[in-house]
């Protein structure tokens, strides 16, 4: 049981720290469609669009996706195993 | 050009619409943290953090469907297979206040629309379309997984009706509906083909490994399944 969630944990890491390096730069479905349409200009800029790791970059550096991915993965894992720990039944194992 | 997923930004739609689909997130993810507790125990709680985990990593990929155009997995259906329906929700909601609060993917005004599409609407829906093809999803790894890709597809384009709804309450730039719902479905049907091919993947993958944690199989496979 440990190895396999162990094991699910890697692939993760692996996902978001190396493959995310091949992932399309393009817009994505929604992007596209308020850019095609003219929405897109009433977007506003995010609140924390200057913050460190806004755009999953490190200061806008692009080259340091993979950390960014890997730091997203430990926060999830953290946030969501203790969130779901604690509301957990304490019956069985 | 990095790996973004890219959510709705703020500014999309007027203030009062964002708000209210502020509140509407709120009651969903309040309704989903009351009703997951039947769902989490020793065993599946852990299971739950590493599908949040898994999805969050898995949406930084952004796969080609168009010249310039891209989608990327939104997990609803994922979620709802794997840990259900209630816990699912959850999941899919934690990545998004995480990439709205850490990476800036996702206005702060617009999480509202973002979760309610995504970890409400997407969930609900790959979880229902999930249940009514359960029969076909218990015959084997070839009806998990037409079952996995057909909920997927369908939790992607119920997603992008969202937005469209949304916009066609307080969108922003009078854009005609039509044109938003054409180009929305037009994209999220190819989007929903990659959504539902990992979707497949991934369930038949931990379905051969750990059939037991498929919250989809629970309960009724029978015992001589369960013990090989």
């Amino acid at each position: 049981m440990k190895r396999f969630f162990l094991g699910f944990a890697v692939v993760s890491l692996l996902i978001a720290g190396v493959l995310s390096y091949f992932a399309s730069g393009d817009p994505d479905g929604l992007d596209k469609t308020v850019e095609d349409t003219g929405i897109a200009e009433h977007a506003q800029e995010h609140p924390f669009a200057g913050s460190a790791f806004a755009d999953y970059a490190l200061g806008g550096d692009d080259r340091f996706t993979g950390l960014a991915g890997v730091l997203g993965v430990v926060v999830v894992l953290g946030l969501s195993f203790g969130l779901f720990w604690l509301l957990r039944k304490k019956t069985k194992a | 050009m990095s790996a973004i997923a890219m959510h709705m930004s703020d500014g999309l739609l007027n203030a009062p619409t964002s708000v209210a689909f502020l509140v509407v997130a709120a009651v969903g993810v309040g309704v989903a943290l009351v009703k997951a507790r039947a769902d989490l125990d020793d065993r599946t709680a852990p299971m739950a953090g590493l599908v949040a985990t898994f999805i969050f990593a898995v949406q930084m990929i952004n796969f080609p469907i168009l010249p310039g155009a891209s989608g990327h997995l939104l997990g609803g259906a994922l979620a709802a297979i794997l840990v259900g329906p209630w816990v699912g929700a959850l999941c899919v909601t934690i990545v998004l206040v995480v990439q709205a609060l850490l990476f800036a993917d996702g206005g702060l005004t617009a999480l509202g629309t973002n979760v309610t599409n995504m970890a409400l609407i997407g969930t609900a829906a790959g979880f229902a379309v999930a249940v009514a093809l359960r029969g076909l999803a218990n015959r084997g790894k070839g009806g998990l997984a037409v079952v996995a890709f057909v909920s997927a597809l369908v939790n992607t384009l119920l997603a992008a009706t969202g937005f469209v709804v949304e916009y066609a309450i307080g969108g922003q730039g009078g854009v005609e509906i039509g044109q938003v719902a054409l180009l929305m479905l037009g994209f999220h049907a190819l989007i929903g083909v990659g959504e539902g091919l990992i979707t497949a993947a991934t369930v038949t993958s931990v379905a051969a490994i750990r059939p037991d944690l498929v919250h989809l199989l629970k309960g009724t496979r029978s015992p001589l399944e369960v013990r090989s």
